[in-house]
């Protein structure tokens, strides 16, 4: 007969195993297509499915040479990051002072900012595509970067508000009354005081425009094309091409899975507009 | 989308700074306020109205791309052809059950694992890490990993599963197309949906469990009395924000199926996306995307009213 307390210490394990199990069978397509990029096309085709074989690295120098890697991977960088940094521009001084000098419209605005952010995006395709066709910001990098900012603004300002939110308004008001101007206020009292919240603020902006996949298929062809276009055009393939793919998949992919692991707990914020914390 | 605002209440302006003399001080301020904040609404109110202000005129006129030159008004023809089009009501019930079955899944897998994971045992970091993987992978990548290496009917992994148990391998994509995009579309939301519940479970009272525990409350009454009142906010924050991400699923199903075999696997998003740049009838995409900000905003009312309530009570 066990105790109490060994049979309490028994479903630990159970649960914990369990756990394990279903995490590990919810990572099993990154883990494969990981294995996968080391593999031969030969190996990657067989059947059953190999899960020891040599590896090899050659699916990493072919894509390069084949695909242009570099190309798309700078598209998706210069796109990504040029979207935060405007975006950061513009949503920390709103965030600033709709936290801290709260008007009767606040709440209003944070809210209608929300809602543009629930326009689904085939509602203003047509309209958008015209317009970028006729002012030549098809297949730009730029004109990816206004639509990524437009996007992910709303979220900004939110998850930076949320935060802004945390700081006691007493510590910016003495600030002020010690003659900082407000650029002083903002740079040397309001950044480094809301430092992590802000980092997260620009990695979720950086893993949703990384990943954004319907404006860059639509507005884009080769010139302005990132990785998630890139991996759409391995899906009309012409031979054996598993391993390669997996290959331009695990690079693509790299890079905002450590964002994601890195921030998960402040993305929840972002992800939720604040109402779960 | 104007609607949705108004119901947000009263804003609370209790929250005014203390006033001291600086009067003059106060108005400078606000007037920096006012400009602080206006970039970002000019900008948002710039993108809301002038491409959703094209969408309603291209609605209403006749326009097709490769005849530019014919742009007469047609009142309400173009939503009657695509109402009356074989490819809305597939569009429209696909939407709903890829929208519904994705919902289902995330919700209840996600409750259930988050629980599972809000226990102590050992490497739960790392199994936390493990779990939210999913959502960081791009949906080009997600839906070509998932076709060609796991559902491919002779060298994927499900094939080799299904063999090794005997069974005859599925082929995923030609025999249940919407299942396998809705499989596809699980697997990257389920980790959103665990990522917000572990969060909220955090929060949850363990003195107040404890308690009930000791009153002799069996683990079915403390999950239904206590821990899932305890989620029904957070699952409504799910629901919401993933039926307003789910209406628009597109790059998954524009790698894997192109929204075939037949119309099996459009949606709305994919059909508006077909007439407009495959067939260029931009008058007809027009009325479709604004049958589809229609819907969205239906369920945007809904948590717009919800975010707002906590924002009030935050205060």
């Amino acid at each position: 007969m066990l105790s109490l307390k060994q049979r309490r210490s028994l479903n630990t394990l159970l649960m914990g195993v369990l756990a394990w199990g279903v995490a590990l069978a919810i990572f099993f397509p990154i883990f494969w297509m990981l294995l996968t990029s080391f593999k031969t096309e030969i190996d990657a085709f067989a059947t059953p499915p190999q899960l020891f074989f040599s590896p090899t690295l050659e699916n990493y120098t072919l894509v390069n040479e084949r695909s242009d890697y570099l190309h798309f991977a700078w598209n998706s960088v210069v796109v990504s990051f040029g979207s935060t940094i405007i975006g950061m521009m513009l949503a920390v001084p709103a965030a600033y002072s709709m936290a801290f000098f709260e008007t009767k419209r606040t709440k209003g605005t944070l809210l209608w900012m929300l809602s543009t952010k629930m326009l689904p995006p085939v509602g203003v395709l047509v309209p958008i595509y015209l317009i970028f066709k006729d002012t030549g910001l098809l297949d730009t990098k730029t004109g990816l970067v206004i639509i990524y900012t437009l996007i992910n603004l709303p979220i900004m300002i939110w998850m930076a508000y949320t935060y802004f939110k945390e700081i006691p308004k007493e510590v910016l008001e003495a600030a002020r009354m010690d003659g900082s101007t407000l650029f002083q206020e903002i740079w040397r009292v309001l950044l480094p005081m809301s430092k992590g919240g802000l980092a997260a603020t620009v990695l979720l902006s950086l893993i949703l425009s990384w990943n954004e996949a319907f404006w860059s298929l639509n507005l884009t062809a080769s010139e302005a094309a990132p990785l998630t276009a890139l991996i759409a055009s391995y899906s009309s393939p012409e031979g054996l091409f598993w391993a390669k793919l997996s290959a331009v998949s695990t690079l693509a992919c790299a890079p905002i899975l450590i964002f994601g692991w890195i921030s998960q707990k402040q993305l929840v914020r972002g992800l939720s507009f604040g109402a779960v914390k | 989308m104007k609607t949705t605002t108004l119901n947000a209440g009263p804003a609370s302006s209790a929250a005014e700074p203390k006033q001291d003399s600086r009067q003059g001080g106060k108005r400078k301020t606000s007037r920096i306020n006012r400009f602080m904040v206006s970039p970002s609404v000019l900008v948002l109110a710039l993108w809301m109205v002038i491409p959703l202000s094209m969408t309603i005129y291209f609605s209403v006129i006749r326009y097709n791309l490769l005849y530019p030159a014919d742009n007469e008004f047609v009142g309400l023809e173009n939503f009657q052809f695509f109402v009356t089009d074989f490819g809305f009501m597939a569009g429209m019930s696909n939407t709903l059950l890829l929208v519904g079955a994705v919902l289902l899944i995330t919700v209840v897998l996600g409750v259930l694992i988050s629980l599972l994971v809000n226990q102590a045992f050992w490497g739960r970091g790392i199994v936390r890490i493990l779990l939210i993987s999913p959502f960081f992978i791009m949906p080009t990548v997600n839906a070509l990993i998932w076709k060609n290496l796991l559902l491919h009917p002779v060298s994927g992994v499900f094939a080799a599963i299904w063999k090794f148990f005997g069974a005859t391998p599925i082929d995923w994509f030609s025999e249940f197309p919407l299942f396998s995009i809705i499989m596809i579309v699980s697997w990257q939301w389920l980790p959103f949906a665990i990522l917000l519940l572990m969060t909220a479970l955090q929060s949850l009272d363990q003195e107040q469990q404890e308690a009930a525990r000791l009153d002799g409350a069996g683990p079915w009454a403390l999950f239904f009395h206590l821990t899932l009142p305890h989620l029904a906010r957070p699952i409504a924050v799910v629901v919401m924000i993933e039926t307003i991400f789910l209406l628009s699923i597109f790059a998954e199903i524009f790698t894997t199926t192109g929204g075939g075999p037949g119309y099996e696997t459009t949606n709305l998003a994919y059909l508006i996306y077909s007439q407009a740049l495959l067939q260029f009838d931009v008058g007809l995409a027009s009325a479709g995307g604004l049958i589809a900000v229609v819907l969205a905003n239906i369920a945007a009312f809904f948590l717009v009213r919800l975010i707002g309530k906590s924002l009030t009570e935050k205060q």
